[in-house]
């Protein structure tokens, strides 16, 4: 199974990251192999729709599970449209947030906020 | 002549400025082409109401044709599409109608299809034919509807037309200043209110609009705004003073100009300084 966790910095102590579109990195933590890549995020920089590209960039990368602080109406159409799961991140690091879900104690990330659709003035 | 009035963020008072210009002139076209929340009509409550919704053309799949090559989800720099699980999904609020994907689908999957943004509204209060756009909510953007506002009003050649833009300075300002004759700015006498003043500016001076500066919410003491503009070399076009009785005024979404005597001559004498202005620019910049 893989996990994906938006996150700041490339190593397991840095902490996740408040925004799923604009995160510069993605951590993703295969659990059978216990093998960890950090990918560069490419919906980083883009004008508009990060979320949505982020999401297809999780999807293209088979990812099973996403692990977020929270999760916009469209990235969050793409990821249930491609079966993935998402649960919500406790304060913490990267590492911190894997065990807890390891351990069942992360609850199903519900809430989706309204995108902030068009050109970001608002 | 157009005469448009900007601000860097809502509640500067540019609806005050805009609706009681166009009540103040003998007779006027307003423009409401702030699209995401137009309030204009609120004090003009116009009538003989006309509608026309507006639509913008976005892109449709047909799921057989499409061979899940992804050119257009690459393509799509708003990236409004994403294929998921063999089928490809159109994010129809995110979509700015540029027509690429259709265009350069190499198996021709993709058609056009027609989806309504808004409306807008034609009506008329007093001497005064009101234009408003209205954007339903969540959509990409209000351009589209701005541009059909402008195109209508065309027609009432030799009028003067105030254009109460969205706040701010993205392409939806842009688009309504385009064919401004003049910009007025309106700004608050506060620090931030210097740095929203400072917005439109830069935006007024890269578009070469000739513009002018209305000091709203004028009180005793110091005012970072008026010093800003004796610092760039801005043209003040006016003071409006804070007073309980144009708030009350506003908040009742009465227009000062057509209730008080008071105002009506300080609008007019507004109106004069900013006629006087376009046409020395006309003589200057013809
Ligand atoms: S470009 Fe055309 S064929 Fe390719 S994925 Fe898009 S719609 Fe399908
Ligand atoms: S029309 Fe343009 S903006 Fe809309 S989906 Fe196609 S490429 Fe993207």
């Amino acid at each position: 199974m893989k996990i994906a966790i938006p996150v700041d910095e490339k190593n397991m102590e840095a902490n996740v990251c408040i925004s799923f579109g604009r995160t510069p990195y993605f951590l993703i933590h295969d659990t059978e192999s216990k093998e960890c890549s950090f990918l560069d995020n490419s919906a980083a920089s883009s004008q508009g729709g990060a979320g949505i590209k982020a999401a297809q960039f999780l999807v293209d990368n088979k990812t099973d599970i996403l692990l977020t602080p929270r999760c916009g109406e469209n990235a969050a159409q793409v990821i249930k449209a491609a079966d993935i799961k998402m649960y919500k991140t406790i304060p913490g690091s990267a590492r911190d947030n894997i065990n807890a879900f390891a351990e069942g104690k992360l609850p199903v990330l519900e809430e989706i906020h309204a995108g902030f659709h068009g050109h970001g003035e608002k | 002549m157009k005469i448009a009035v900007l601000s860097g963020k809502g509640g500067t008072g540019k609806t005050l400025v805009s609706v009681n210009l166009a009540s103040a002139a003998e007779e006027s076209v307003y423009l409401d082409c702030d699209v995401e929340e137009p309030n204009g009509h609120l004090f003009f409550k116009p009538e003989n109401l006309w509608e026309e919704e507006i639509s913008v053309k976005i892109p449709a799949v047909h799921e057989k044709q499409c061979s899940g090559c992804r050119v257009c989800v690459d393509l799509c720099k708003f990236n409004a599409l994403a294929y998921i699980k063999n089928r490809l999904v159109v994010f129809d609020e995110v979509c700015h109608s540029c027509g690429g994907c259709i265009l350069l689908c190499p198996e021709k999957a993709m058609n056009e299809k027609e989806k309504i943004i808004g409306k807008i509204q034609k009506g008329v209060s007093g001497q005064v034919t009101v234009y408003t756009g209205m954007m339903n909510t969540g959509e990409a953007s209000g351009v589209p509807i701005i541009k059909k506002l402008l195109n209508d009003s065309r027609k009432a050649k030799g009028i003067t037309a105030f254009i109460d833009c969205p706040p701010g300075s993205a392409c939806t300002v842009m688009e309504s200043i385009r064919d401004a004759d003049y910009c007025i700015l309106i700004a608050e006498p506060t620090l931030f209110g210097v740095h929203n003043l400072n917005m439109v500016y830069e935006l007024v001076k890269l578009f070469r609009k000739p513009y002018g500066v209305v000091l709203n919410k004028c009180q005793e003491g110091e005012n970072p705004a008026e010093r800003f503009c004796e610092e760039k070399g801005i043209r003040i076009l006016g003071r409006i003073p804070f007073d309980n009785e144009l708030g009350a005024l506003n908040s009742n979404a009465k227009i000062a100009v057509r209730e008080s005597e008071k105002y009506r001559t300080v609008f007019l004498s507004l109106l004069e300084t900013v006629k006087k202005e376009v046409r020395h620019e006309a003589a200057v910049n013809p």
